[in-house]
């Protein structure tokens, strides 16, 4: 254990996470000896559909996969509208780079979320749910298919469940590679076995969704909240947290940062507290530059961000929000302006194509990233980073488009400098755009060999025999020779 | 589609039909049927999507329209051993990108190429989950974790030696 154990529990809860390493997952039994499915009889025999509503409504429970919300809103919603037919859903799509929380949940704990989806199924008047899976993710797959198994040996899941006359069974579909898909109308298409492409919303999934009719899709760690929430009480759930986010968050931790891993905190812990508490700081004792959260609809938070408490509502008011919980942290050694580009990059391939703004506004913004980052751009480019940004958000038809410009204006409002040196003096500071670096000479290394100097094809390298040669970086072409030539390690770029 | 035809042999074409057959000929089953047939071939080549297209009695384009759209899927042969190096967050900023182009040297192939004798292909994926250990490469189905550039030369002799 290191010198940081005392520290990474003390500020956890685990209730997502509450099984995660403690059971064996491929056995039922272990599940249910920790209160496993007395959640499900408790809805199915001493609770109405409307009442378990209530109770979700009353513990403040919000979608962990983004946007954050209500969930027991969701229900109701998909609850009142009338059909001979409604899914539940579970989107295991975990898409977004960095974050791994649902697939710890699928592959430490998979009951949880089949209890959960019976327990939704009950509530909205479904018999039937399908989870949503990447098929990058076979120990996930692998695992909830012996889960169904045995459920279904138990009576858990199938005919008159427990004897109360309520059907419900579980099939897995899988995804094929497609972030776009954690959108619910694009997981609904995909689903159906088409190109996942998103549809406007109204009509939303709860009036119209999988072949349809009425559906109700929850993220994985969502639901896995959910049992816990019936068997404790709303009282007891809505205590944890803030005003206006309740319960706990798992955050994925990860990057420079000494700590990496899963981690379940109450809303409202602070940035501080994640990363130097339960992360141990930053990794070789560098100095903590921003975490990005939100992935690549998020944005980054930085130093002054570092007392705020974490919530849905904090979140976007710093620019950036919960999204799942990917959580990467960076250190002075890396370049804002080629985080955002590396986020563009992702969104460009990402994105669907089927709206202009998501498809072409992305491409044009990502061009303008590469022009900076190349040392070609000029200080109008930001002004229109900025404004196509802002359209791109603005017309976007689905949530990808719609957040896509964050990670870049984000790190323009936290880090103007940064642009502003990349594009008026040409220099990366944090020595990562190569294209912006130059060569130099280190005095201390350098003995005086002339090497460097006749291997410059441009003769810009100067100084006497024995003495600590010079770089003109006016005339310099960047080639490298002399790079190459030094034996003493005397040239460096910067 | 491709430019390159293959002949499909009757047992091929028979596998694909009971392939389609197994998940009841239905639209809906769609990526079921093409994740079945990429297992099988390693590959989802134009002559395999017009056999589907037929049974299942849709349009070629619309298979296509599938295909293309996921990154899973696949029109270009696998090599025997894939390389696939994590392009997530987590590893770029732990030094995907030098891995990356490590392999390109030493492979001299790009990144959805495959070598000419058919033992490695080169690709990108977003993120297996595994950011405690970045940057991570994945060679068929062996997981390495933490891969420096000077790693590099070992993975690959580790399947070529």
């Amino acid at each position: 254990m290191s010198k940081y154990s005392k520290n990474i529990n003390k500020k956890q809860i685990r209730i997502a996470l509450r099984n995660c390493g403690i059971i064996d997952p491929e056995i039922i039994e272990e599940y249910i000896a920790r209160d496993g499915y007395h959640a499900l009889g408790e809805v199915l025999t001493r609770q109405t559909p409307e009442e378990t509503i209530e109770l979700m409504k009353a513990s403040g429970l919000r979608g962990r996969g983004g946007a954050g919300f209500p969930a027991g809103l969701k229900w109701d919603f998909a609850r009142k509208n009338e059909a001979d037919q409604k899914y539940v859903v579970c989107n295991a799509d975990e898409g977004d780079p960095g974050a791994f929380m649902d697939r710890s949940i699928l592959e430490g704990d998979p009951h949880s979320v089949l209890e959960a989806m019976a327990i939704v199924g009950r509530c909205i008047g479904s018999d039937m749910g399908y989870i949503y899976i990447r098929a990058e993710y076979p120990l996930a797959i692998a695992r909830l298919k012996i889960a169904i198994e045995q459920a279904r040996e138990y009576g858990l899941l199938g005919k008159d469940i427990l004897g109360s006359g309520f059907n419900f069974d579980i099939d897995l579909k899988y995804g094929a590679g497609a972030f776009v898909c954690g959108e619910e109308t694009a997981l609904i298409h995909s689903m159906e076995g088409e190109r996942g492409e998103p549809t406007l919303k109204p009509p939303f999934p709860a009036e119209s969704g999988y072949m349809g009719k009425p559906t109700n899709v929850n993220n994985v760690e969502t639901l896995a909240n959910v049992p816990v929430i019936i068997l404790k009480g709303a009282e007891w759930f809505s205590s944890i947290g803030t005003e206006s986010s309740k319960g706990t968050k798992v955050f994925a931790l990860a990057g420079k940062i000494n700590n990496v891993g899963l981690i379940e905190v109450p809303m409202g812990t602070t940035l501080r507290e994640v990363i130097f508490e339960i992360g141990g700081g930053i990794k070789d004792g560098k100095k903590f530059k921003a975490a990005q959260t939100g992935g690549p609809s998020g944005g980054c938070l930085t130093e002054k961000h570092l007392d705020t408490p974490i919530d849905y509502e904090n979140l976007v008011a710093n620019g950036s929000m919960m999204g799942s919980g990917g959580m990467i942290v960076m250190d002075e050694d890396d370049c804002m302006v080629s985080i955002a580009r590396f986020y563009l990059d992702f969104t460009v391939e990402e994105s669907c194509g089927k709206c202009a703004p998501c498809r072409i506004g992305n491409k044009r913004l990502h061009e303008l990233l590469q022009r900076i980052c190349e040392g070609k751009g000029e200080e109008s480019d930001l002004v229109r980073l900025r404004n196509l940004g802002e359209v791109i958000k603005d017309t976007s038809l689905c949530g990808l488009g719609q957040s896509s410009p964050n990670p870049v204006l984000s790190t323009m409002d936290n880090f103007p400098e940064e642009y502003l040196s990349h594009v008026v003096d040409k220099k990366c500071t944090s020595g990562v755009c190569t294209d912006l670096l130059e060569y130099f000479i280190v005095e201390e290394n350098c003995i005086g060999c002339t090497a460097c100097a006749r291997a410059c094809p441009v003769g810009c390298i100067s100084g006497e025999r024995k003495e600590p040669h010079l770089i003109n970086p006016d005339t310099c072409i960047k080639c490298g020779a002399c790079m190459e030539k030094c034996k003493f390690d005397a040239v460096i770029l910067k | 589609m491709s430019s390159v035809k293959i002949e499909l042999r009757q047992d091929q074409v028979d596998k694909i039909h009971s392939i389609c057959d197994s998940f009841g000929n239905q639209e809906g089953e769609l990526i079921n049927v093409l994740h079945k047939c990429q297992s099988t071939f390693g590959y989802l080549p134009a002559e395999v999507q017009e056999v589907i297209s037929e049974k299942m009695e849709m349009p070629a384009a619309k298979v296509y329209g599938v295909v293309t759209f996921y990154s899973f899927f696949t029109m270009i042969p696998k090599g025997k051993h894939p390389i696939s190096i994590c392009t997530g967050t987590a590893c770029y900023v732990r030094g995907a990108e030098t891995v990356l182009n490590e392999f390109k040297k030493q492979l001299e192939i790009e990144v959805g190429e495959t070598c000419e004798d058919g033992i490695f292909s080169l690709s990108c994926l977003r993120c297996v989950g595994a950011c405690g250990l970045a940057p991570v490469v994945q060679v068929g189905d062996k997981t390495y974790g933490r891969v420096a550039p000077d790693d590099v030369k070992g993975i690959i002799e580790a399947y070529t030696g």
